[in-house]
């Protein structure tokens, strides 16, 4: 099996002016920043939520703290998977107790990982509220959980692959559909 | 070679790059000793069993509170309170013991390969706590991940091991475990405490304390153990305090900003002086620490994914 790029869904500025959208929505559905801490789900949700605060931190001269948040303990199929994930770390230079959370995550799927970054975060304390900022929503959920911040909606099969690139990992800014082709 | 559902025996069977998977791993794991709430569900479900048939305070503890930090069920078995007693062989106790669903099983025995023994009894993953004069491999795992806190890298690293080289397990996973990762150790003690061929093992032997410690990162001091000193091999505690005990004098000769480590339990006064053990140089309460994320990161690679 291989995968082949299919088709680009944002380019460069496509991912920059959907980040700047959501980090007006942040604002707007908050009224403010107050108490709002990001964080960013390993591993791309992390440069997502920096790159939030930097907008946010140009846009309404607001220091928005960003924590860095790895799920892998908490997944429900470590004991299905053949590879055994690598642990990353857990960075939240923070307390949420209170806090609004807007947890970062690139693309949101069976709803999984959110699933599990919902445990992560109650077991490092009380959150006031939390909320899902994603750049692309691509259906298929297996777990009732919705995010309130959406890039773009992009329907996809189950064959499909969305695949997030951005420079701090990929050396390039893009989204594109991928599908996985017989050799 | 990876960890899962594989045994963890000794640091020379074990490859420089498992051994920083674990050392990676620990680093990610040890942010949640400091959580209010010290509990990740990965590993539920699942059940160790300690089998400590000597002495332990710190590793049995660490091994329990590192299951039990990570989900798993912590069983202990202690050799005073079972059928050991009565004369049950430990093939008997531990394949009775399997046979309850246990998933792992981490021992500590007084005889050399007793650990490799029982790997072969027994088709759940066996993890060695320390067995005779052989080796303990997590307390090498914990020591190394305790060094990089503060020397951020093993290469090149000069550490010093003093003491009674020829008992010690701790001292010979050391070994195993600085070497493969392109540590220089040089080893001291008494020369009827250094077995004949250690150089082998790629360490320089010193007779004098003062010559291993030369320009050293790390003086790791070692328990002088008197419960195996079946005969006479040093004249009295006193002289061995003289010419082998870690004090501020000896010190002097490694570098200004030394570590110094020890394995626990210490003879204060003995093979280390106090004011070298509580000063601030004195790491032996991070190696603790460490050893409870160590041992966490090994429970769960061994353990987590499927068989």
């Amino acid at each position: 099996m291989q995968l082949i790029d299919k088709a680009e869904i944002m380019d460069n500025d496509g991912i920059r002016r959907v980040l700047v959208r959501i980090a007006h929505e942040i604002v707007e559905k908050n009224k403010g920043l107050d108490n709002v801490v990001l964080v960013g789900i390993r591993r791309r949700g992390v440069p997502l939520a920096r790159r939030l605060a930097d907008i946010l931190r140009n846009s309404e001269k607001a220091d928005v703290l960003v924590g860095e948040l790895d799920i892998t303990l908490y997944r429900d199929d470590l004991t299905l998977r053949f590879e055994q994930p690598h642990v990353g770390r857990t960075v939240l230079p923070f307390d949420i107790a209170k806090r609004k959370v807007v947890l970062v995550d690139d693309v949101l799927f069976t709803g999984r990982t959110i699933r599990a970054a919902l445990d992560a975060i109650i077991d490092l304390g009380r959150p006031e509220c939390i909320q899902l900022a994603v750049l692309v929503d691509r259906g298929h959920r297996e777990v009732p959980i919705r995010a309130d911040y959406v890039g773009k909606n992009v329907p996809t099969s189950r064959k499909e692959v969305i695949n997030v690139r951005l420079s701090e990992y990929d050396g390039i800014d893009q989204v594109v559909i991928s599908e996985e082709v017989e050799q | 070679m990876s960890l899962r559902g594989n045994d963890l025996l000794s640091l020379r069977e074990m490859s420089a790059e498992d051994m920083e998977l674990v050392l990676s791993t620990a680093r990610s794991l040890k942010e949640i000793l400091s959580r209010p709430i010290k509990k990740v569900p990965t590993l539920r479900g699942k059940v160790v069993c300690t089998l400590f048939y000597e002495p332990s305070t710190r590793t049995k503890t660490s091994f329990e509170l590192a299951a039990r930090y990570m989900s798993a069920d912590a069983v202990s078995f202690s050799s005073a309170t079972s059928a050991v007693r009565k004369g049950e062989s430990l093939a008997d106790t531990a394949r009775n013991l399997s046979m309850m669903g246990i998933d792992l099983a981490i021992m500590r025995h007084s005889v050399s390969g007793s650990c490799h023994f029982l790997s072969k009894v027994l088709d759940i993953p066996v993890v060695n706590a320390g067995d005779g004069m052989n080796e303990h491999p997590t307390q090498g795992l914990l020591d190394i991940f305790t060094m990089l806190d503060y020397k951020s890298k093993i290469r090149g690293l000069k550490v010093a091991i003093v003491g009674d080289i020829l008992h010690s397990r701790v001292a010979r996973s050391n070994i195993f475990g600085l070497t493969k990762m392109g540590a220089e150790v040089s080893i001291a003690g008494p020369l009827t405490l250094l077995p004949p061929d250690i150089e082998r093992l790629g360490v320089k032997a010193f007779a004098r304390p003062e010559e291993a410690m030369e320009g050293a990162d790390v003086v790791y001091v070692l328990r002088l153990q008197l419960e195996r000193q079946a005969r006479s091999l040093f004249p009295s505690k006193r002289e061995y305090r003289d010419f082998f005990g870690i004090d501020r004098h000896k010190l002097s000769y490694a570098k200004d900003d030394a570590i110094i480590m020890h394995p626990g339990p210490m003879n204060r006064g003995v093979e280390i002086t106090t004011d070298v053990a509580d000063s601030p140089r004195s790491v032996i309460l991070d190696q603790v620490t460490s050893g409870v994320a160590v041992r966490m990161a090994i429970l769960y690679l061994i353990l987590g994914g499927r068989d």
